[in-house]
């Protein structure tokens, strides 16, 4: 589904990824684990298209998809959530996903503001299929809320709501547990299975290790900017170099 | 719009429209056609600044420009004055199009200078090229719209011609942002990265903006230039690039409404001050400064009521 090949980052004199290489299977949910400064949200960044990498590629689906901006991107099928909430603050919950369906959508500027019959339809299926991600990830009660005043564990479901929206084939999802409550995180668990259930491969990057090891299929360590291991649960589990890595040399 | 949007702003449009039999043919009369001229401006950059988030202070010289242009083309051309609008609106947005592209990669206080400078080198422009623009002491002569056998040559038929353009214009600009264009314009203004991921083209959309926002000011600039029928560089200078920023924030960023209040308080501001006269533009600058220390959403949160929740 997604291929990470030989992918390396440098900034200044810093090495954030070198030569790190990772294939994602389609229906899967795949978390990338690290500790902090690993390179994992610079890896992100590299697939989604914020960041330019210094060598390597990636294909989505065997198209390579390297140089490609995030709205391209989105076009194919690949989304992604923030670790630090990106929402459009002063808009509300139901405008945040309308926005995710923008590139589903095509009334242009003119017939937006003369109002035409088309646009007003298209608007109004906008507006339902809307309420439908809402519902889907609970926060269809909180719709008109100004999304700057939702707390934060609602603030990353909305995030997964607006992405949801782009009718995606992959997700990638940067720490959506960081600062949850137990509760919401056991939620957060059971919306990523019925995600991966409607057919959409998840990617996580997660420092909740309980979650991780929950809800992935396949996980990839990485390491000062390297890759240190992948494998199941399990395997990487009682991976000696990986126990390492988090709890430094015993 | 919705119904109850549309309602309001039907009632807010009747309320302009009936001004004229309040004010008959006063003084305020002539002073409510720059209203609705600067009502215009404000509403075209706030479709910039207060959806999209992008700064600029070169729409004092985009107007200015459409002004010259209509001027240019009626006096030394004898083009029909509606014909020399369409014309000068044009050339006006396929400049700001074509100029956008670059400068609309930049972000903040750079795009500000940006703009800062496109609008001084325009200024400079009105200023030199005497054999077309007259130079500092003006152009005047410039003939009035027609329709048939009515002229647009004294204030109630002006008032009545630059309202029918604003209230297009307002109308046109509160659709806006309640559609696909305007969340996405939103959006950039909250966040571009995020937008971006989600799939807006966020370059082309502020250049596309921008064009339409040019094109709003060329026509307010032609109106000025018909309905005065005289102008010189200084209307256009960098002090009113700036005036329109601020009715823009008085009346509160990223309101249409908010942009009418702006200009309307703005325009007649310094007619009321008058009666101090040399204090008049401190009392101005404290007035202002009062608005935005106490109504930090401008005029416009103060009549707006608030959805929050406690």
């Amino acid at each position: 589904m997604l291929k990470i090949e030989n992918v390396s980052k440098h900034f200044g004199g810093i090495t954030a990824l070198d030569h790190v290489s990772l294939e994602i299977q389609e229906g899967t949910i795949t978390g990338i684990i690290g500790p902090n400064g690993a390179g994992k949200t610079t890896l992100f960044n590299i697939i989604t298209g914020l960041y330019p990498q210094d060598g390597g590629d990636i294909y989505l689906q065997d198209r390579k998809i390297s140089a490609l901006p995030p709205e391209k991107l989105v076009r194919l099928g690949i989304v992604r959530t923030f670790q630090n909430l990106e929402l459009f603050g002063r808009m509300t919950a139901l405008e945040n996903v309308m926005v995710g369906l923008h590139a589903k959508s095509s009334s242009g500027l003119f017939s937006c503001a003369f109002g035409f019959p088309r646009q007003r339809k298209e608007e109004a299926f906008m507006r339902e299929r809307a309420y439908e991600w809402l519902k889907f990830t609970g926060l269809a009660d909180l719709a008109l809320r100004e999304a700057m005043s939702l707390p934060l564990g609602q603030g990353r479901l909305l995030e997964i709501a607006r992405g949801l929206a782009t009718e995606p084939k992959i997700i990638l999802m940067d720490e959506p547990a960081a600062g949850l409550n137990t509760r919401e995180t056991l939620n957060l668990a059971e919306l990523i299975r019925k995600i991966k259930a409607m057919g959409i491969t998840v990617v996580l990057v997660e420092h909740d290790m309980e979650l991780i090891m929950e809800v992935c299929d396949h996980i990839g360590v990485l390491h000062l900017g390297r890759k240190l291991a992948e494998g199941s649960p399990r395997e990487i589990q009682d991976n000696p170099a990986v126990i390492n890595a988090y709890l430094g040399e015993q | 719009m919705g119904k109850r949007n549309f309602l309001i702003f039907a009632v807010f449009s009747l309320c302009i429209l009936a001004l004229p039999l309040l004010l008959r043919e006063s003084y305020l009369l002539h002073v409510f056609v720059f209203i609705g001229i600067n009502t215009m401006l404000a509403v075209a950059l706030n479709l910039l600044l207060g959806y999209a988030g992008q700064i600029s202070l070169g729409h004092g010289a985009l107007f200015g420009l459409g002004a010259y242009l209509s001027a240019i083309l009626t006096t030394k051309y004898a083009i029909n004055p509606w014909m020399a609008m369409v014309i000068a609106g044009t050339i006006v947005s396929s400049l700001s199009f074509l100029i956008g592209f670059p400068i609309l990669k930049l972000k903040g206080h750079y795009l500000a200078m940006a703009t800062l400078g496109f609008g001084i080198i325009l200024y400079i422009l009105f200023n030199e090229t005497v054999e077309w623009t007259g130079g500092p002491s003006g152009l005047p002569g410039i003939p009035c719209l027609k329709i048939g056998n009515l002229a647009f040559d004294h204030d109630l038929a002006n008032f009545y011609l630059v309202w029918i353009f604003a209230l297009v214009t307002m109308m046109g600009s509160l659709n806006l942002n309640h559609s696909r264009i305007g969340r996405a314009l939103r959006a950039i203004s909250d966040s571009e990265v995020a937008a971006r991921i989600l799939g807006v083209e966020a370059w082309p959309l502020k250049v596309k903006i921008f064009t339409v926002s040019a094109f709003i000011s060329s026509l307010a600039g032609s109106l000025y230039a018909h309905t005065m029928t005289f102008i010189a560089p200084a209307s256009f200078g960098f002090n009113f690039s700036v005036e329109i920023l601020t009715m823009v924030v008085v009346g509160g960023l990223g309101s249409v409404y908010g942009s009418f209040w702006g200009a309307a308080i703005l325009t007649l501001l310094p007619e009321w001050l008058r009666v101090f006269q040399d204090l008049d533009i401190i009392i101005y600058g404290i007035l202002l400064i009062l608005i935005m220390m106490f109504m930090p959403q401008g005029l416009a949160g103060l009549l707006s009521v608030k959805k929050r929740g406690p």
